[in-house]
């Protein structure tokens, strides 16, 4: 392997670390930069923040170095630059360099799905973005004044291991008046991370730690001294009430006189000394000016792996028909917020919960072993036998179940993750348009399947686009109406027994049903005899309908390629349902109902011919007999009517080319299937029953057929399909020319 | 076999290093047991558990910084000879100056290849004392 080749031998193990390590960075560069944008709202910017994120793009690009990935690491290397002056202060932190470091996160989440093999590089973006940062990056120098730490009595041994940043920020306090303190204390190192993270937190509402050196004074391994260096405005007095902790002491570093020619002379507090005024201000709160030293105790960052970036139109995991049209459609520049990253971050106590599982399991796979060493070795009594499997096979399905839960908890994240991500989509949109919107989220503690958080993050993000776009008005016109100004969009995220329910609601304009059913109509979406046929709930749905829109000026926001239809059909893969309501001047709400998990599903298993094939209960409304008598053919496709309704149907065996003896049969049955408003019937051979299944994807080989979510194996070593409902409804309901499945009655596979 | 302490708080970047270490190879010292410190009192920890017959440590990390660790080694008694390579960017060369200065023997900067980090390590095998050699990838 040659240079070039450096990550794959640096091995694949450490490539995929990597993927998710930078992944975890760019999500917490994002947060940070929320931080920041809250704190320039309010003229508080806080210098820690920005170090925090100038060190993530720092090991960014230390990392895009040594896994050879190009693009990152030039990527970072100028947004390093841009990094380093904002936090040494050449540069002010505004909304227009925010506006820049927010561009460079989506461009990461690009670059890393690339470096994933999913969507291409973005090479021109990137060179184009790099050039406004170069305009960013007005240097003044450096700060200079490395004369300045000579006014202070610090020792040389510790400037000596000062790092370059550090040595900034201490010269950058100097210059403030800011006043110099020595902490010594010691630490037991079993505990120095907490016992630290105590005293930072302390010390942080004060002023600014530069460092912490280890003196290794003393002799004992076990305990470590430290010393540490602050800089603050408050007085030795404040300081000392305020830093309690144990095996402490504090110091104010002395400054040296005037022209520094005495160094052995400590000098009182720097009263009348060459010092700016700010000094003396002893108690004084702490400032508000942009690079204060501000208590930032609310952003202890908990770092997950937040999924938070966006990549190309990618190709979907589960094998549905509308992924292909999808990926061609899709080309915008941020169209997806779908993490890279496939890793959980997992509480240790959960795993060592299911150790305990696993321990007990074995206990029982040792008692049976015992009494198979019974039954062999001599005659013993059958019944006894019996009782003794039943209840070991009590046991051990409480421990499967016990099992089965925890990992469906490891699975789960909490929906924070998405919405973390939907605030940076609304706060770019909002400055994009004339439109002030205030997202307002509840429920983000609410827990999902780690895989469903990463598929709702597109639908969420359209729904909300579109809630900016059509929903929310202009400023103008809001203040017009007696609304306030500022829009709102909340996010409501709770669980409903083994639902998660999500609710997207704005105060914009809302819809007016006769608008809507105008625009279907003139779009074809539905003739004006359906039209008067429909309900209102019927017709909020119609602007899901693949081809329906309202909006007569194609804007940047909606019009990226990929529309509520998209939204929609991705949840309903999820099992979930979108439903509206809306009021005219009032608003819109959106409501999305999912499962909790996809890990484990209810099926009801079906018969077709000799095979099984299992449909997600979530997806089945009821099974009836199947009536012959009660089919008619309408347009060439199959109708059966169901209580007065007519419902289209499928006949599963031909569809799938399965040998079937319907002639043989005394009856057949029908399984009403229903995603969303869409139903259809299924024709099966025979039902067989209901079970919870485990659903393992078919594999690369098998990624292109459609019409399947997977399958599953059953207690009996037997294999059944699990059938893609969604997909399935959609090819069967398609209009006549795109569809893959003929439905006319002597149709087999197309 | 030869055991290595990889101080670095980048979890990938250890990765990559002990994957590098860990595979044989003819003309490096490796195979390595590769043992990794997430930061510098993760580091202070594990070092009296020694000995280590080379560290290897990053110098931008929270809290105590990589040259306050050099520092510390080399006041320790146990590890007062240990080969110790630091790891930086290019860009920072004051802190690398400090690093040597304090007693580390060698200097990786950052980005490197499986090969320059092979051949760092295996300098400081066969010269020990190797201060005195221009670095590996030194300007």
């Amino acid at each position: 392997m040659g240079e070039a080749g450096g990550g794959r031998e640096g091995g694949d193990k450490a490539r995929d670390e990597f993927l998710s390590e930078a992944q975890e960075l760019v999500d917490g560069l994002g947060r940070d930069l929320l931080v920041l944008d809250q704190g320039l709202k309010r003229d508080q910017v806080d210098a820690e923040v920005i170090n925090e994120v100038f060190r993530a793009v720092h090991t960014l690009k230390g990392l895009s170095g040594l896994f050879g990935a190009a693009r990152m690491a030039g990527l970072s290397h100028e947004l390093e630059d841009v990094l380093d002056d904002l936090r040494l202060g050449r540069i002010e932190v505004s909304q227009a360099v925010l506006d820049t470091l927010f561009q460079a996160v989506g461009l990461y989440g690009r670059i890393l799905a690339a470096e994933g093999g999913e969507g291409a590089d973005p090479a021109e973006e990137v060179e184009q973005f790099l050039l406004a940062v170069g305009q960013l990056s007005q240097r003044r120098g450096a700060g200079g004044g490395a004369g300045v730490m000579a006014q202070y009595d610090l020792d040389p041994g510790l400037l000596g291991v000062l790092t370059e940043y550090e040595e900034h920020r201490l010269r950058a306090n100097i210059q403030q008046g800011q006043r110099l303190y020595r902490i010594r204390v010691r630490f037991s190192l079993a505990t120095i991370d907490s016992a630290l993270d105590d005293l930072k937190a302390k010390a942080r509402p004060h002023g600014e730690i530069i460092t912490y050196l280890p003196t290794g004074s003393g002799s004992d391994i076990d305990t470590v001294e430290l010393e540490i260096l602050l800089a603050s405005r408050a007085s030795l007095e404040l300081l000392r009430s305020a830093i309690t902790v144990p095996n402490v002491s504090l110091d104010e570093v002395g400054r040296r006189a005037a022209h520094g020619l005495s160094p052995s002379t400590p000098a009182p507090p720097p009263a009348g000394a060459t010092s700016p005024p700010a000094a003396l201000d002893d108690a004084g709160p702490p400032p508000t000016t942009a690079y204060g030293a501000v208590s930032r105790d609310t952003h202890s960052v908990p770092v997950d792996s937040y999924p938070s970036t966006p990549r190309d139109a990618s190709p979907s995991r589960v094998p549905v028909a509308s992924a292909a049209a999808r990926g061609a459609r899709a080309a915008g520049p941020d169209l997806s917020l779908r993490s890279v990253s496939q890793t959980v971050r997992v509480d240790i106590r959960k795993l060592d919960r299911l150790m305990t599982v696993v321990g007990e399991l074995a206990i029982v796979k040792t008692a049976i072993g015992e009494l198979a060493e019974r039954v062999r070795g001599r005659a013993v009594d059958a019944r006894e036998v019996g009782v003794e499997l039943a209840r070991l096979n009590r046991t051990f399905d409480r421990h499967l179940a016990q099992m089965q839960g925890g990992i469906l908890e490891v699975r789960m994240v909490p929906l924070g993750q998405a919405f973390d991500k939907l605030a940076r989509v609304v706060r770019q949109i909002s400055r994009e348009h004339s439109k002030d919107v205030n997202l307002v989220i509840t429920g983000a503690e609410t827990e999902i399947d780690k895989l469903i958080v990463e598929e709702l993050s597109d639908p969420l993000m359209h729904m909300i686009r579109n809630a900016i776009d059509h929903g929310i008005e202009t400023r103008d016109e809001r203040l017009r109406v007696g609304k306030p100004p500022v829009g709102t969009i909340a996010l409501n995220a709770f669980q409903k027994g083994n639902h998660v329910v999500i609710e997207v609601e704005d105060d914009g304009r809302g819809m007016d049903p006769e608008v809507i059913l105008e625009a279907a109509i003139r779009r074809g979406v539905v003739t004006r005899d359906e039209a008067k046929e429909l309900g209102l709930r019927e017709v909020f749905g119609l602007v899901f309908m693949p081809g329906f829109t309202t909006k007569d000026v194609a804007t940047d926001l909606s019009g990226r390629g990929v529309g509520l239809d998209v939204a929609k059909t991705n949840i309903a893969k999820l099992g979930g349902v979108v439903d509206i309501a809306s009021d005219v001047g009032i608003g819109t709400k959106m409501t999305i109902t999912l499962p909790i998990t996809l890990a484990i599903i209810s099926v009801l298993l079906v018969e077709i011919g000799p095979r099984l094939f299992a449909i997600p209960l979530a997806n089945v409304e009821e099974a009836i007999a199947l009536d012959p008598t009660l089919v008619r053919a309408v347009e060439g496709r199959e109708v059966l009517t169901v209580r007065g309704a007519s419902l289209p149907i499928c006949r599963l065996a031909r569809m799938f080319g399965v040998p079937h003896r319907e002639r043989e049969r005394a009856r057949a049955f029908v399984v009403l299937a229903q995603v969303g408003n869409r139903r259809l019937g299924f024709v099966v051979d025979e039902l067989v029953g209901q079970q919870d299944i485990v659903i393992k994807p078919l594999g690369k080989s098998l990624a292109r057929v459609r019409g399947f979510a997977g399958a599953t194996e059953l207690g009996d070593q037997r294999v059944a399909l699990v059938l893609d409902v969604a997909s399935l409804l959609e090819e069967v309901l398609a209009p006549a020319e795109t569809r893959f499945l003929a439905s006319a009655p002597d149709g087999g596979r197309g | 076999m030869r055991r290595v302490l990889v101080v670095e708080d980048s979890v990938s970047a250890r990765a990559f290093v002990r994957a590098v270490l860990e595979s044989a190879d003819a003309e490096s010292p490796g195979p390595f047991e590769v043992v990794e410190a997430s930061s510098g009192f993760d580091a202070m920890r594990l070092l009296p558990r020694g000995p280590y017959d080379l560290i290897i440590t990053d110098i931008n990390m929270a809290d105590i910084n990589g040259l306050e660790l050099v520092r510390f080694i080399r006041r320790s008694e146990h590890h007062r000879t240990t080969p110790l390579l630091i790891i930086s960017t290019l860009r920072a060369e004051q802190d690398v100056e400090r690093g040597l200065a304090l007693g580390a023997d060698a200097y990786l900067p950052k980005p490197f290849t499986p090969e320059q980090l092979r051949e760092a390590c295996g300098k400081l095998f066969v010269a020990p004392a190797g201060r005195s050699e221009p670095p590996p990838g030194a300007p």
